[in-house]
């Protein structure tokens, strides 16, 4: 199956590869190149890159723990503890080694819980594992520090220990995941889309505490699933959140429904907020984000971590198409060809989410809502009947432009 | 006159009949013994008081509502001296094919049985029941070698079946004209016109609002929809059967329709219905039937495979496998064409004393049997309430796209009702697939036997069904199949072969399904 992102440009007319070293309008990086290379690189005024200078601030665990924390201390300082506690969307996170001890001490308060080592770096499930007694990351520090069998270029990595969210909801004693995507077009002032479209990953065991070895059951990477023995292509892990949101309004009813997906609104924002100040600020910059969330028991939405880079390999055809709209979405909001006011809410499968401020779902001027009954501009697992929106979008753009000129 | 009252009173004796043996008289029995001990029941008027006292406490609804659901599913007794089978089916060629159909899907399970070298029954050792019992709610972990099993039957065979189905006494003619039926079906029954089907669906009509087009992002909510839900709200309130199914038929709003459904099928989880449900799962523990291994394999071929359901894999199994052990669902051969299949106990062949149903509840799956599940489990998570809901489904709707009868929701009448619409309306589309050896009926047998399972979208799917449900009559099924043929007719009109015809027509996930029925229906030009 070609990748989406070929398809996508091929189709927008962008090039999407350099041709000539520094020739080029638009370019979809990756990370590497982008280290490498921003500092040195001048862009002409129209450029635009799909990456910012260090998004790893939001992107890396161990930078994102750090900046929320300072980012809800600073909120709890000027508006309140009411307002701090919006950010408690991560699970208790320690960076190892720096942060050993006082990982210990958390450790000891709560005994017999269950507790995550990740990587700090790596993605797709690689690295991580789950454990309950402090010694049995004993073994693993005295193993890291000694591996000489290591390439020398690769420093001893940073991990995460975070607390392992012991009661995941389950949908047919499956655990799982939602992949939701945020396109980030500044920072300063921040102005953020959500897309409607995402899906769940279902992880292809039923779960269970009682087995923290089985690799299988906790990581719904589909990265991981597929070299699960019983992992079945032709299956597919994977429910659109329409598909989610509509089983949970069954189960749940429409309120428990609408109050966790503004929740989630609430992760995706405060997360933003939180590294606004660090990102280097750059107008070429634009970038696209995976969102992974995790659900409990309780309907509460937990933030697990945010991709720069998510993955635009389809593994079906559903989601083949998924990502090619989502791709011709992105390149329509970054607006190569200067069509778009800027004033617009919605263009195809994404809605404006906050523009230096929230962006509410109601028309602006007359009749505004009071502050009571404001309603987010978001539609995470709605309709997205995006192509007639796209249509119509175009066509009132098109005879704008017709009386201006 | 004198007639319609015989009838009436009939069906009255009847139906008293049969609620006198259930659990609501007798806890009806026993509240109004209880409320005589109130200081507003007078001896005087005794019976007029306890009567008030049964409407003010809800009993009254909760009778009412079981004589519905009595009236809803049984059959009127047709004449006083009409024998059992007349209620089954009164038509004779339709009786003995059906009994021939049996005999044949019997012997493919008693060969099958043979060349396994599998009984039909044991009893499990007890090593194994444990494990069954600890792996109760993670079945579909188990792998267990089905390559040797094959499905008794699968939908295509049955096709067969009901292709070659003649009435003995209708001699059709040599000659074509232009009453004669270009299609498969070549019984006599009757259909409804478009005319009467129009009236039928009435509220499916395009002045009626309707969940699965009004609901519509661009539709203000206040147009409709709140109103609707509004209404739904009410009708599960005042907890009315007859109410909830006339509601229903405009649709079901998401966050309701799981209780509406129950109180349609008049379903309340009571502990006596948890009791049975943990008996059924016993007997699962301590027996294994051949049915079993069987059912292990359609969930493995198909709900496993599909995108959607295959997550609620476990839950099909748990209600599979008790409904098989299920004795009650033998009460619906009253009025089921079919008879469940008797096998004789070893060495006692013909013994009617040794004789046994089998399997317990007299139903042999075929291939995608277990479809009619997968959807239910959106709604339903509680394994007993999943069963229960499950089983009436069953015994009221799904049953008839299985048996040869003359009944107009039968699998008989569908298919023919499908044909005749496209002939009638769309007859160059139909006469071109004809001409290539396409018949439409073999791409649509499908859809309609599994009343379109795992071809439409799930909540397509469930809007459909919330119709079936609304009026109680599977007709739609066959409207549906017919309203997808126009809806396709363009590239149908350019295919020249079965296979290509069937392409056309492989992808039904994108589907609206009551938009298409609504044009169907009133907005074609007939």
């Amino acid at each position: 199956m070609s990748k989406p992102r070929n398809q996508c440009a091929k189709g927008h007319g962008a090039p999407k590869a350099k041709e000539r070293e520094g020739e080029w309008d638009f370019y979809w990086c990756d990370v590497s190149w982008l280290r490498e290379n921003f500092d040195h690189t001048y862009m002409d005024e129209h450029v635009r890159i799909s990456h910012f200078r260090n998004h790893y601030e939001l992107t890396r665990k161990n930078y994102m723990v750090k900046n929320l924390k300072r980012f809800r201390k600073q909120l709890e300082r000027d508006v309140g503890k009411l307002e701090a506690a919006k950010c408690d969307f991560f699970p208790k996170t320690f960076e190892l080694p720096s942060d050993y001890h006082l990982f210990v001490e958390e450790f000891r308060k709560t005994p017999g819980i269950t507790w995550i080592m990740k990587p700090v770096a790596r993605s797709q499930g690689k690295g991580i594992f789950l454990f309950r007694k402090l010694k049995d990351i004993m073994d693993w520090r005295k193993d890291v520090g000694r591996s000489d069998d290591q390439k020398d270029d690769i420093p001893v990595e940073n991990y995460v220990a975070q607390r392992y969210i012991e009661n995941p909801y389950l949908i047919g004693g499956r655990k799982f995941d939602l992949r939701v995507y945020v396109l980030v077009m500044s920072y300063i002032p921040l102005r953020a889309w959500l897309y409607r479209d995402g899906f769940l990953r279902f992880s292809n065991t039923r779960f269970t505490l009682s087995s923290i070895d089985d690799h299988y059951v906790h990581l719904t990477n589909v990265a991981v699933q597929k070299t699960s023995p019983d992992y079945d292509p032709e299956k597919g892990c994977k429910w659109m959140i329409q598909r989610f949101r509509q089983y949970l309004t069954s189960k749940h009813g429409p309120e428990a429904v609408e109050t966790l997906f503004r929740d989630m609104d609430n992760i995706f924002i405060k997360s933003l907020q939180s590294v606004q100040k660090v990102i280097i600020s750059d107008k070429h910059c634009f970038e696209l984000y995976g969102y992974d969330i995790l659900i409990d028991q309780d309907l509460k939405p937990w933030l697990l971590e945010v991709n720069a880079s998510p993955s635009l390999a389809a593994s079906s055809q559903e989601d083949y198409h998924l990502k090619t709209c989502l791709l011709e979405d992105t390149l329509h909001i970054v607006d190569m060809e200067t069509r778009l006011t800027g004033k617009e809410k919605r263009v195809g499968g994404f809605d404006l989410m906050w523009n230096d401020g929230p962006v509410s779902r109601e028309e602006e001027g007359i009749d505004t809502p009071g502050p009571g009954n404001f309603v987010a501009n978001t539609h995470l697992g709605c309709n997205n009947d995006r192509k007639k929106q796209l249509r119509q979008l175009f066509r009132s753009l098109h005879s704008q432009k017709k009386v201006t000129s | 006159m004198l007639q319609e009252e015989e009838d009436l009173s009939l069906t009255i004796a009847h139906i008293v009949q049969k609620l006198k043996g259930s659990r609501l008289y007798s806890q009806l029995e026993r509240q109004a013994w209880v409320s005589l001990q109130k200081p507003e029941i007078k001896l005087e008027s005794l019976k007029e008081d306890i009567k008030e006292f049964f409407k003010i406490s809800g009993w009254e609804k909760k009778l009412q509502n079981a004589v519905y659901s009595e009236l809803t599913v049984f059959p009127l007794p047709r004449h006083p001296a009409a024998p059992p089978e007349h209620l089954k089916e009164p038509l004779v060629y339709m009786r003995k094919a059906q009994g021939s159909w049996e005999k044949r899907i019997l012997k493919s399970l008693n060969s099958m049985c043979t060349e396994l070298s599998i009984p039909l029954a044991r009893k499990r050792p007890v090593v194994e029941q444990k494990e069954l019992l600890n792996k109760w709610n993670e079945m579909g972990t188990d792998e267990p070698d089905l390559s040797l099993f094959r499905p008794v039957y699968a939908p295509k065979d049955f096709l067969e079946v009901l292709i070659n189905l003649r009435n003995p006494n209708y001699e059709n003619g040599d000659h074509l004209n232009l009453k004669t039926h270009l299609g498969l079906i070549q019984v006599p029954l009757k259909v409804k016109y478009i005319s009467e089907l129009k009236e039928f669906f009435i509220e499916l009509s395009l002045n009626t609002g309707q969940l699965g087009i009004d609901d519509a992002t661009q539709v203000p909510p206040e147009l409709f929809e709140n109103e609707h839900v509004r209404l739904g709200q009410k009708v599960l309130a005042e907890q009315d059967s007859a109410a909830a199914q006339q509601y229903i038929r405009q649709g079901s709003p998401t966050a309701l329709r799981a209780e509406l459904w129950a109180l349609i099928l008049n379903v309340s989880n009571q502990p006596e219905d948890l009791l049975y449900y943990e008996q059924l799962k016993s007997n699962v523990i301590q027996h294994d039937l051949l049915v079993d291994s069987l059912i292990y394999k359609d969930v493995k071929l198909t709900a496993s495979n599909d995108d959607y359901y295959f997550v609620f894999e476990d839950y099909l199994y748990q209600v599979l496998l008790c409904f098989s052990r299920d004795t009650s669902v033998l009460g619906h051969f009253a009025y089921n064409s079919a008879s469940p299949p008797k096998s004789y106990i070893r060495g006692k062949l013909g013994m009617e004393d040794y004789a046994v149903f089998y399997p317990p509840n007299g139903v042999i799956p075929f291939h995608g049997f277990s479809m009619y599940v997968a959807p239910l489990c959106f709604l339903y998570h509680e394994p007993s309430k999943l069963y229960q809901i499950f089983r009436e489904m069953y015994v009221r709707f799904f049953f008839r796209l299985h048996s040869i009868s003359s009944h107009p929701s039968g699998i008989v009448s569908l298919c023919l009702l499908f044909e005749t619409l496209l002939q009638t309306h769309l007859p160059q589309l139909f006469y071109h697939l004809r001409e290539i050896g396409a018949q439409p009926l073999r791409i649509s047998f499908k859809w309609m036997v599994r009343a379109f399972s795992g071809y439409l979208a799930t909540d397509q799917l469930l809007l459909l069904w919330d119709r079936i449900l609304g009026y109680n009559s599977l007709e739609i099924l066959a409207v549906l199949a017919a309203a997808v043929f126009a809806f396709r007719a363009v590239n149908l009109m350019e295919v020249t072969s079965l296979a290509a015809a069937e392409a056309v027509l492989a992808d039904l996930s994108t589907l609206k399904v009551m938009p298409l029925l609504q044009i169907f229906l009133f907005a074609t030009i007939t």
